[in-house]
């Protein structure tokens, strides 16, 4: 039954799947214009793309950056977090500048460092890293603040070390928030590198975009859209999901 | 191990964050637990015996009074069964009793321990899948197995059903009398103190005090007699009138 199940599901998809490049073929095939190639040309320009050296290229560096912010937004947002969300007197000094920082638009803190910094990585990097980081804080702020109290009662009374206490106690319960944190980290920080790139930086995903629409070069545009989204497929269904499944076996 | 002497002037705590309403909750209580004795209290809900319980484990240090272990060096090791089990449910039931260990325990240790409660082919579980009694015994195995030199057990029973009751009650027995552990055992049920203790401690509604301290006569070896303790218990109840509002 189960299995039948999931044969369905994955018809379904790929039905769907199907349609929408169906629909796409159609209006495309109809509307005969450069500004909306047809999926098979794209499919032709992204095997060349890609042959050439020039999309894995690009793809790559952008996903250094990627890798890069994120890890720095992810681990200084769970200390901040855990922190905040443990200390009622820092948390409500600091909860201003987060409500601040929540709400500057990304254009501005990415103008901002570049005018600062200059046109280099770095600011690239800490221009992303200031936006996503008060998403992070809040996400594991508010795990923080829901830890179960008789747990660490219990963590208190059988005498274990702190180290004990975060990795048994604390830890796990914080995991939802961590993995709520990194997926909407994942999906915010690769728009604003985007953005970050095509303002100050002269390769990457963002970069090879800008030239593109000057460019009116649809097909290529849309060939190297699709490698990225198919990368966060991968990330998402190759590390994220087999992790969420493995700590989260204990739930009934 | 010595003495465990506990003089507690006065505990209480502020009912609402927003208002100066104080609960009275303890009053000068005053007892001593001599090692190795199994201590049953006896006393009304709500009137402050988790509190006490909270205090001798180093939970709750708002107080004014003193508690004393008799060793000054070290804290003893304390095991503790709360009222709800409190079992970490990312853990197995074999992880949940090793993890209160500092180094890995022996396994034939954990292995005896669990087959002491039954509790062998559950032990790769998680606590979720498991039913409330036999998450009980689980957090009794818990605190069994670091050889506590004092052991605390808050109404390990409570809403489990009868028959459940009996038997986690009997295999706890029998593993306390392996393992003779300082206990300081805290029940509503009068059969049940008698069944078990050295000693039964009746504690007053709030501010709490001792209001008797009455050793138990049954020899151990009788205890299993449920006529013997139905006897003490009527005699108890008629030769203490001032208990009888507790139970």
């Amino acid at each position: 039954m189960q299995s039948s199940g999931r044969f369905r599901n994955q018809l379904l998809a790929t039905a769907s799947i199907a349609l929408l490049l169906a629909i796409w073929q159609v209006l495309a095939f109809a509307l005969h214009s450069p500004t909306l190639p047809t999926p098979g040309l794209v499919a032709i320009t992204f095997w060349r793309a890609t042959l050439s050296g020039e999309l894995p290229y690009h793809l790559g560096v952008t996903l250094l950056r990627l890798l890069g912010s994120f890890s720095l937004a992810m681990l200084l947002g769970c200390a901040i977090g855990v922190v905040l969300g443990k200390n009622k007197t820092l948390d409500a000094f600091f909860d201003n500048w987060l409500v601040i920082f929540l709400n500057i638009p990304a254009l501005v803190t990415i103008i901002l460092c570049y005018v600062w910094f200059g046109l280099v990585e770095s600011a690239a990097i800490l221009a992303v890293v200031i936006n996503k980081l008060p998403n992070v804080i809040v996400t594991i702020r508010e795990g923080a603040r829901s830890l179960d109290k008789d747990l660490l009662e219990m963590a208190q009374s059988y005498r274990f070390s702190k180290r004990k206490t975060f990795l048994y106690v604390i830890w796990p319960q914080l995991h939802p928030f961590v993995m709520a944190a990194t997926r909407s980290g994942l999906a915010l920080i690769w728009k604003i590198i985007l953005v970050v790139e095509l303002l100050g930086r002269s390769n990457g995903m963002g970069y090879q975009l800008h030239i593109f629409f000057q460019l009116f070069d649809v097909a290529s545009l849309l060939a190297y859209s699709f490698a990225f989204v198919a990368v966060i497929q991968i990330i998402e269904v190759g590390l994220l999901k087999p992790l969420d499944r493995k700590t989260q076996r204990w739930r009934r | 191990m010595s003495d465990i002497r506990i003089h507690i002037s006065n505990k209480t705590y502020v009912l609402a964050h927003d208002t100066a309403q104080f609960h009275h909750a303890i009053a000068e209580l005053d007892f001593i637990v001599h090692p190795h004795q199994f201590v049953c209290l006896v006393g009304p809900s709500g009137c402050g015996k988790t509190t006490l319980l909270n205090m001798i484990a180093g939970l709750d240090q708002h107080y004014q009074g003193r508690i004393d272990m008799g060793q000054a060096d070290k804290n003893p090791s304390i095991g503790y069964v709360f009222q709800n089990p409190r079992l970490l449910p990312w853990l197995s039931v074999r992880q949940n009793i090793e993890v209160v260990f500092d180094r890995t325990p022996p396994a034939n240790l954990i292995d005896s321990l669990l087959d002491s409660m039954q509790l062998r082919e559950a032990q790769h579980q998680y606590p979720e899948r498991l039913s409330l009694g036999m998450q009980r015994r689980v957090a009794i195995i818990r605190a069994f197995a670091i050889n506590p030199d004092i052991l605390l057990m808050d109404e390990p029973f409570v809403s489990l059903d009868a028959p459940t009751a009996r038997q986690v009650r009997s295999l706890l027995y029998s593993l306390w009398l392996q393992r003779p552990h300082t206990v300081l055992f805290v029940t509503h049920d009068l059969r049940e103190a008698i069944a078990l203790a050295d000693r039964v401690i009746f504690l007053s509604p709030s501010p709490m005090q001792v209001l008797s301290d009455i050793t138990v006569p049954i020899a151990r070896d009788q205890r299993h007699e449920e006529s013997r303790i139905e006897i003490f218990r009527e005699h108890l109840l008629q030769n203490h009138p001032e208990i009888k509002g507790l139970l």
